[in-house]
């Protein structure tokens, strides 16, 4: 243990995701020895973010405005509608520049070890927005993105139920392969299962 | 020296370590709650890491490690995961049959065969989609709490013992209780629910499903009752199970 505010510190650092209390020690040493200003700087720059970024009332991504970037985007298509469980999935897809549409941030997955369950994400919102239209364009498919884990399948199969019964909505779901490179003797059965059911023609 | 082990055993929890690790609890059938490392499981090119996802029963082998034991290998058992995660309601009765295994096994290391075979015959039943997952996990519950030792009195009273059937029901006695014993704002459940809870307990599925959903629910909330009653912080998961009607 550490005197006062630098053990507060390193306490305070070991909370971050994946930072372990080594990682954690390492920082918050860096940071004694940092130049005061770049210090500063971390410092304004965490504020901000608490501060300055809301969630953009259409998607629910992280946003500096009311809406997002993205939902602001009139080239978008608004009749596709990507769901992913967090902000850096919209990254992460983005990055790929195979998507048009827009998406729907739930907030997380649903994992009732954790207490989190329907009411904890943006599920409600996710239904209300399917129902209206907007520019005079119906949201007329779900791409359901979930994470390929346990919480992430339970999640998706979830949506599906609530999402079978609009009219006129198609709904998929992201297909999980194999990766790439391996040997099918090694592949887990979660992924064997879902590379089978989601199989195509050729 | 590095001391290597072996066991099978059910996956309760995993939490994330660092960049791609995790810690992974596992209810196994020798060495009881055992928690350990999962190295580089998080990524995508990891042979072993949905194989260590919850629910998933597996065979392990670990090393014995200064901290935290640490896995070395993984083994598919059973892959209950496909069948529990592919239906809502099996999904959440399943979170709830983890989250209470994990709280009634106390020590890390001490052994816990009968709980662990529980665990395992409950997934099995949730992920065979057969019985309703309802029923599977509230019989679950019974024999759980049977094992802790607190399993709540069906028919005889639970405080002097006289025989039932009894028309009064109270959680802080320990469950049915006679017209002198019992207590004020004791719960007055209809006698089937008794007859239900009985089946639950002795695995009498045929009177278990022929119940009707006023009698499932009225039992339900007597076992969460009983079960919260005794357990020192609420069940995250109980709440969130979703049963159906039938
Ligand atoms: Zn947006
Ligand atoms: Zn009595």
């Amino acid at each position: 243990m550490y005197e006062g505010p630098v053990q507060d510190l390193i306490d305070e650092l070991g909370r971050l995701p994946g930072v372990g209390p080594k990682s954690a020690q390492r920082i918050a040493f860096h940071l004694l020895a940092a130049e005061p200003a770049d210090v500063t700087r971390l410092q304004e720059v965490l504020q901000k973010v608490k501060e300055g970024i809301q969630f953009c009332d259409v998607c629910g991504n992280v946003s500096e405005e009311t809406t997002c970037r993205i939902c602001r985007d009139p080239r978008r298509d608004l009749s596709v509608v990507c769901v992913v469980e967090e902000p850096k999935d919209v990254l992460a897809i983005e990055r790929t520049r195979e998507f048009k549409g827009r998406y729907h941030v739930l907030g997380g997955a649903l994992d009732p070890l954790s207490g989190v369950g329907p009411d904890q994400l943006r599920i409600r919102e996710l239904l209300s927005r399917i129902g209206t239209t907007l520019d005079g364009v119906d949201i007329t498919e779900i791409i359901i993105a979930t994470d390929p884990n346990t919480e992430g399948e339970a999640t998706a199969t979830y949506l599906m139920r609530m999402l079978k019964d609009f009219p006129g909505l198609t709904v998929t779901r992201l297909a999980s392969g194999l990766p790439m490179g391996g040997d099918l003797e090694f592949a887990d059965e979660l992924t064997l299962g879902r590379a089978l059911s989601g199989r195509r023609a050729m | 020296m590095v001391s290597l082990y072996r066991d099978t055993g059910v996956v309760l929890r995993v939490q994330k370590l660092g960049e791609a690790d995790r810690i992974i609890t596992l209810l196994s059938r020798q060495h009881g709650k055992v928690r350990a490392a999962a190295k580089g499981v998080r990524r995508t090119s990891s042979r072993f890491g949905a194989r260590l996802e919850p629910f998933c029963h597996v065979d392990v082998q670990f090393y014995t490690g200064r901290t935290l034991d640490v896995v070395t290998q993984v083994e598919t058992v059973d892959a209950f995961g496909p069948g529990i995660v592919g239906d809502y309601p099996r999904y959440t009765a399943a979170c709830a049959v983890l989250e209470t295994a994990d709280r009634l096994s106390a020590e890390e290391g001490e052994p816990a065969l009968r709980l662990y075979l529980l665990v395992v015959g409950a997934l099995r039943a949730l992920a065979g989609r057969e019985r309703d997952a309802a029923l599977v996990l509230d019989a679950f519950l019974l024999r759980a709490m049977a094992f802790a030792g607190w399993a709540p009195a069906v028919s005889e009273c639970a405080r002097c013992g006289t025989p039932g059937p009894h028309r009064s029901f109270s959680v802080p006695v320990g469950g049915a209780v006679c017209g002198g014993c019992r207590p004020a704002g004791a719960a007055k459940p209809v006698p089937d629910t008794f007859r239900m809870l009985d089946a639950l307990q002795h695995g009498d599925w045929p009177v278990a499903e022929s119940m009707p959903n006023t009698i499932r629910r009225e039992s339900s909330g007597l076992i969460a009752a009983h079960l919260q009653w005794h357990l020192e912080r609420q069940l995250r998961s109980l709440p969130l199970v979703e049963r159906q009607r039938v």
